[in-house]
């Protein structure tokens, strides 16, 4: 235990009472490891201001979100009619329900430039891998909290989406038709269904949230930011033991971030008060019609921020589980003839390689889509490890290196324009190509990392002062 | 880094522009709605007249209370006398007296609940608005169909044209077109309506009143829209000072920043 600490009798109330506070509780220390001694770099550029903005919406959510709460009837009779009450009779339930809706897609996109920025700067590497690992989990979480919050107004997408979706895990081997059962806790998608989602939605997953949200940010505030020239600003410090290229993140970055934040409300309020529909990408105009069991909406298409996912999905049939056998073939003679290993090892790729190749035809071309959509997402975990650049920052990398990364961002902007588009063959095809890249530019990484001639990485940050 | 955004932003553009255009799901290709009718208040209520006249009968707007009429200038009053048939509360919501089993028996599908039908029929063909304007205005006599009644923005409409005698009875001609590729493919093109008997109203009055009643059903679909437009501008201009504030001060705290 700390030492009891006393401080003067004439002393101002209000240091006494932080006095008898910091005896009892870590406030001033607190404050001191992630505010006011929180050395961050200094020469954070725009990249770096998604992070705060997603707690900001996370903020936003969840307060909009209790107050949904306070007239949603998680009840598939009245769901539809709740919201609509929500909308109309509501005093300022309109603004509360379109903040919510637009804060759903908002998240997502400041979550994937927040994630975009990771990768450009290396932000993964280490001592940074549990930063990252975290941050994925608070991805996935992201993902189940949105699929699971679509289904509550109960409109033909929330239904026809939450079907499709369920209907997937069915296609697991042997547990699949079981599995979908308890994740819908009845044949159909009905009002069991809109139950559990209900509590996962408002309950489980933003718990599990915060608590990763919370972990993220120690983890952070542990080994330190990462920075645009990925280099380490422990790594010179002046006598007192402060970083030399760091910076009290109060009152600078405070300042900075107010200042990026109210950027971001601009756009955030103009989508909420001018187009909160967002041309039917933020809430689904088919959505606007109750759910009905008995009819099929004739194109289903997840909200956008899936769509790249749903499109890999798509991607995945039987023709590109015959590509898929190639490629795996590919890869074990490759690993055999210049991989180095020992017979063992040899031996174990072979048998390894038939087995897969074995339950890749066994197994329906549906099952490996949901494998592919799920890895899609869980490869992202391995990218410390996948990673083996000399350098951390794109900016001393090979110049190719950004244009691949540019391809890769391309690719998945298609991939996410197919999701939302009917299935066609041209589509499908580019799909394709679109899949084999993403998960080519991941695991070919370790590979092409380290290929090219890296620009030499200063001792010190580059800043500019303003 | 630039260079890279905008070689992005350029390939994304032209994929989006090689991807083909969306085509309307069956149906004509739809007119355009004219939006200002929303905010003239004469139209809401004229609106609003005709939708209790013609459509309250077998739709619903169960979201819908008699009393929300008040935004668009109408006493409480005014609304019990002349636009509520089915109930005398006049913070009852648009609710049908039709038993929806029947309906199913007589239209071979439940008239839906038109509270928010303007915002659930838009498509990248355009705003729902600009469905319905096209779908009230398309009506033509078929006597293939069992109502008697066709219509081209909804092919096999289940609802008869309700309107007929303000806008009187017309036919459809349609043309056989070959296609000058394919021989073999012929399809069936719309070429024009005739009027087979007058209606009440001149063809231009009728696109008016059709206007009107579209109007009623945009604004019903969310009465709020014109309220929170106008609150939208108020926040941006709020926001706007309060970044050039925010954007001084970090500037103030960074000047020394070296």
């Amino acid at each position: 235990m700390a030492e009891f600490k006393e401080v003067p009798a004439d002393a101002p109330a209000a240091q006494k009472l932080l006095n008898w506070i910091d005896n009892r509780f870590p406030l001033s220390k607190l404050y001191n490891e992630h505010m006011g001694q929180y050395y961050a770099p200094k020469n954070f550029n725009f990249w770096y201001i998604f992070g705060s903005l997603a707690l900001v919406v996370l903020v936003i959510q969840i307060v909009t979100g209790i107050f949904l709460v306070m007239h949603y009837k998680p009840d598939a009779n009245l769901a539809f009619a709740s919201v609509e009450y929500i909308m109309r009779d509501v005093p300022w339930g309109w603004l509360i329900r379109y903040m919510h809706s637009t804060g759903a897609s908002a998240f997502f996109v400041v979550v994937y430039l927040h994630m975009f920025r990771g990768l450009l700067y290396g932000s993964y590497r280490k001592p940074r891998e549990l930063v990252w690992i975290f941050g994925c989990l608070i991805f996935l979480c992201l993902m189940a909290e949105a699929f699971f919050g679509y289904l509550l107004p109960w409109g033909q997408m929330s239904y026809w989406g939450a079907q499709v979706i369920v209907n997937l895990f069915a296609a697991v081997p042997f547990i699949g038709p079981d599995l979908a059962l308890l994740i819908r806790g009845d044949y159909v998608v009905s009002d069991a269904t809109l139950n559990r989602f209900f509590s996962f939605h408002v309950i489980a997953i933003p718990l599990v949230l915060l608590g990763l949200v919370v972990a993220h940010i120690i983890a952070l505030h542990e080994v330190g930011s990462n920075n645009p020239d990925g280099v380490e600003i422990k790594e010179h410090k002046d006598a007192s033991g402060r970083p030399l290229d760091g910076i009290p993140f109060h009152p600078y970055y405070t300042v900075h971030d107010i200042f990026g934040l109210s950027i971001f409300l601009i756009v955030f309020s103009a989508i909420v008060f001018f187009a909160p529909e967002f041309g039917g990408y933020f809430l689904e105009y088919n959505n606007f019609i109750p759910a009905d069991p008995l009819k099929t909406p004739p194109h289903i298409a997840p909200v956008w921020y899936f769509t790249p996912f749903y499109s890999m999905l798509r991607a995945t049939t039987d023709q590109m589980v015959n590509v898929l056998l190639v490629v795996l073939a590919l890869a074990a003679i490759l690993a055999v003839l210049k991989g180095g290993f020992g017979a063992k090892g040899k031996l174990g790729i072979v048998v390894g390689a038939v087995i897969a190749a074995f339950l890749l035809k066994v197994f329906d071309a549906k099952f490996w889509g949901v494998v592919v959509m799920g890895g899609a997402v869980i490869i992202l975990f391995f990218l410390p490890w996948l990673d083996r650049s000399p350098v951390k920052s794109i900016r001393y990398r090979p110049g190719w290196h950004t244009w691949l990364y540019a391809v890769f961002v391309i690719f998945f902007f298609v991939l996410g324009y197919l999701g939302i588009q009917p299935p066609s063959p041209v589509g499908e095809k580019i799909s394709q190509i679109g899949t084999l890249f993403y998960f080519g530019f991941f695991l070919l990484m370790p590979w092409w990392s380290r290929l090219g001639t890296f620009k030499p990485v200063p001792q010190r940050v580059v800043f500019a002062a303003h | 880094m630039k260079k890279l955004i905008l070689t992005l932003v350029a390939t994304f553009g032209l994929v989006l522009g090689a991807a083909p255009a969306h085509a309307a799901e069956g149906g004509i290709a739809w007119d355009k709605f004219p939006a200002d009718r929303v905010t003239d208040i004469a139209a809401l209520q004229n609106g609003a007249k005709l939708f209790v006249n013609y459509c309250l009968n077998c739709h619903s707007a169960a979201f819908m209370r008699f009393n929300r009429m008040r935004d668009i200038g109408l006493t409480e009053q005014q609304i019990k006398d002349n636009l509520m048939f089915t109930t005398d509360k006049v913070g009852e919501t648009m609710k049908v007296a039709m038993d929806p089993k029947q309906a199913k028996e007589w239209f071979g599908a439940t008239p839906p609940d038109l509270t928010v039908i303007a915002r659930s029929r838009a498509s990248h063909s355009g705003t729902g608005a600009d469905y319905l304007y096209t779908y009230l205005r398309t009506y033509y006599r078929d006597d293939t169909k069992a109502t008697g009644w066709n219509n081209l923005a909804f092919p096999s409409v289940g609802m008869p044209h309700v309107m007929w005698e303000l806008q009187g009875q017309r036919v459809a001609k349609f043309e056989e077109v070959t296609d000058p590729h394919d021989p073999s493919k012929v399809t069936h093109v719309f070429a024009g309506f005739e009027q087979v008997t007058p209606g009440k109203l001149t063809p231009q009055e009728y696109d008016s009143a059709v206007a009107d009643l579209v109007a009623f059903l945009q604004w019903m679909g969310e009465p709020v829209q014109k309220e929170r437009v106008r609150l939208g501008v108020w926040v941006l201009i709020f926001l706007s000072l309060f970044t050039v504030i925010a954007w001084r001060l970090n500037a103030a705290y960074w000047k020394d920043v070296k």
